[in-house]
């Protein structure tokens, strides 16, 4: 299932996080890149230099929104003069999908600009469900939820993350960016299987992955994006692609960043991976 | 102490979440928790704001595991926040950080971000209030409060400057087509007017060349004299400037003007029309000097309609 409602049934391939130590590579070589995942909140500025930047990009390439700060988990309300202004930005890029994380990261009008993870209760899954659908409607885009790392687990949890992923995206009816590192960082982090994790996720709802990598602690994995995607993630995407089809897949790569060919190359690796499921689709379907 | 807007913390965080207004509870008091600034060792503080152990509040929402407690599961995001926060300060007013020096720059930022949490989406605002900060509690700048004071305001504008909004640009054209009696001109939203008792512009021009040579001295093994690059930036001498800070073709600039060009400009922020604003300019100085000014603030586009 290559394309879904949940991205637009478009069929992006592989792409990179559009970042600032690689704009001037990208807007002097014009590198071939199937697609380019720009922070919302970079670009949700009134003028001056990062809109300049990115008109030039848009006039080559294909661009998806991805968001830190909707916070659709947190008890607050939606700010209307913030979804005005992502509105604003979601017609510059015409992207197809937008994509934010299922966590909460502020309260009472105070931001912790982190991704802080949900209590996994029904309550908490009604709530994000009703501001997901909210900012669906106001944006008239589909919307697409991503799985955070996580480093706590509340006493307060009434089921497993992956059944909460589910019941929130099931009640919003939106679809899941699947972030296959996060998943094998919380699993070990807290001690969880990753593939029955992937097993218990309704796999048509997932339109775009994410793949990264993380740093391991003594005591605990940091999901870091600072270095190359390690085996074990390679190996959950692997399995994930068998579940969910040859889905857009993205790198993450935002700190201690190398060159631009370096990231490219990185994130093309995992066609190795999308091969194997295209050739299957193939057969399956002469 | 409750950090700046935010509403008290609730007594507990309920066992099960039954509502939205429990799940708001349980995230006041994660919040209130990651707000609290780390100890000297960079850890979570020992206590919770209102006097009980932090070990027992984490407790009360935060499983343990095999390896960590709930303190110390808690305590990996209180560091990614205030790493996050700090890292943000550091980078965007590195001019106060070296008037300051290390450990008094550390504290003002610690105390002004446990005083002041973002309020705002985007780390892009955070040092919006750092001015106002600075000024309402000299403790942490005594005795260079208003030299500190203004290289924040400086820095500030800086950040308004790189991204703030630009409007449709007024040509002469258009501004001749208007009796300078009722004509009322605005400036660009990036662009901010600022007058100190010390060239803060050079002062901050200076800080980040030095910070640049340290950068290229630390890619190049025992290259150039150590001790030269990382020598502090002389302090500013008393001196009056008048500043605008902009932007041109997406570049910033800050740009020195008389004390008469910034008396007009300041009235025609203020709404004052054109012809009266020309009058601020002094008896001193000549018709063909003010039509200079304005000659070269037009082509720098910083004119526009007022809103």
């Amino acid at each position: 299932m290559p394309a879904n409602p949940f991205n637009a049934f478009t069929d992006y391939g592989i792409g990179i996080g559009l970042r600032v130590p690689h704009y001037a590579h990208i807007l002097a070589r014009k590198p071939v890149v199937d697609w380019f995942e720009i922070i919302s909140e970079n670009f949700m500025v009134d003028g001056g230099r990062p809109l300049h930047v990115l008109d030039q990009i848009l006039e080559q390439y294909r661009v998806v929104q991805h968001g830190v700060s909707l916070y659709f988990g947190s008890a607050d309300r939606l700010d209307r003069t913030h979804l005005r202004k992502l509105k604003q930005l979601v017609r510059r890029t015409r992207t197809p999908w937008l994509s934010d994380h299922l966590c909460w990261g502020s309260v009472d009008g105070s931001f912790t600009h982190d991704l802080l993870p949900m209590p996994y209760t029904s309550v908490a899954a009604r709530r994000a469900a009703e501001k997901i659908r909210a900012v669906r409607d106001f944006l008239e885009v589909p919307i697409c939820v991503e799985n955070v790392s996580s480093y706590v687990e509340y006493q307060a949890s009434e089921m497993t993350e992956w059944e909460f992923l589910s019941e929130v995206v099931e009640r919003a009816d939106c679809g899941i960016l699947l972030d296959v590192n996060n998943i094998y960082v919380s699993s070990q982090n807290h001690g969880f299987d990753p593939y029955a994790y992937l097993a218990g996720l309704p796999h048509h709802r997932v339109g775009q992955m994410h793949i990264a990598g993380h740093t391991r602690f003594e005591k605990y994995l940091l999901d870091t994006h600072d270095q190359p995607v390690p085996d074990p993630v390679w190996q959950l995407y692997a399995r994930a692609t068998r579940l969910c089809g040859v889905t857009a897949t993205l790198l993450e790569w935002d700190d201690r960043i190398p060159s631009f060919d370096e990231v490219h190359g990185e994130a093309l690796k995992a066609n190795e991976f999308l091969g194997g499921v295209r050739s299957a689709a193939r057969a399956v379907g002469s | 102490m409750t950090p700046d807007g935010l509403p008290p913390l609730p007594a507990r965080v309920p066992h099960r979440l039954r509502t939205t207004a429990d799940l708001r509870a349980l995230q006041r008091v994660m919040a209130h928790a990651l707000y609290q600034p780390l100890t000297p060792d960079d850890d979570l503080a020992p206590r919770f704001r209102d006097g009980r152990e932090m070990a027992e509040v984490a407790a009360s929402f935060i499983k343990p595991n095999d390896r960590l407690s709930s303190f110390e599961r808690l305590q990996i995001y209180a560091r990614g926040y205030w790493y996050r926060v700090m890292d943000c300060v550091y980078e965007d007013a590195p001019g106060l950080r070296a008037l300051l020096g290390e450990a008094r720059f550390r504290a003002l930022v610690r105390a002004y971000l446990a005083a002041c949490p973002s309020l705002s989406y985007t780390l892009r605002n955070l040092c919006a209030r750092l001015p106002w900060f600075i000024r309402e509690q000299p403790r942490w700048t005594t005795p260079d409060t208003a030299l500190a004071e203004a290289v924040a305001r400086f820095e500030w504008a800086q950040t308004v400057a790189f991204d703030g909004e630009a409007r449709p640009v007024l040509t002469v054209a258009e501004i001749s087509r208007q009796p300078a009696a009722r004509l009322r001109l605005g400036l660009q939203p990036y662009l901010t007017l600022l007058s100190f008792d010390w060239p803060v512009d050079d002062y901050v021009i200076a800080v980040k060349r030095r910070q640049a040579l340290r950068a290229e001295a630390s890619h190049v093994v025992n290259h150039g004299p150590r001790e030269r690059s990382s020598r502090r930036v002389p302090r500013p001498r008393r001196r009056r400037v008048h500043l605008v800070v902009h932007r041109y073709k997406y570049t910033l600039y800050y740009k020195r003007v008389t004390a008469g060009a910034f008396r007009v400009l300041q009235r025609l922020e203020a709404g004052w029309t054109l012809g009266e604003a020309i009058t601020a300019a002094g008896r001193g100085v000549r018709a063909a000097q003010v039509s200079a000014w304005f000659a070269t603030w037009t082509e720098l586009g910083w004119f526009c309609r007022r809103k």
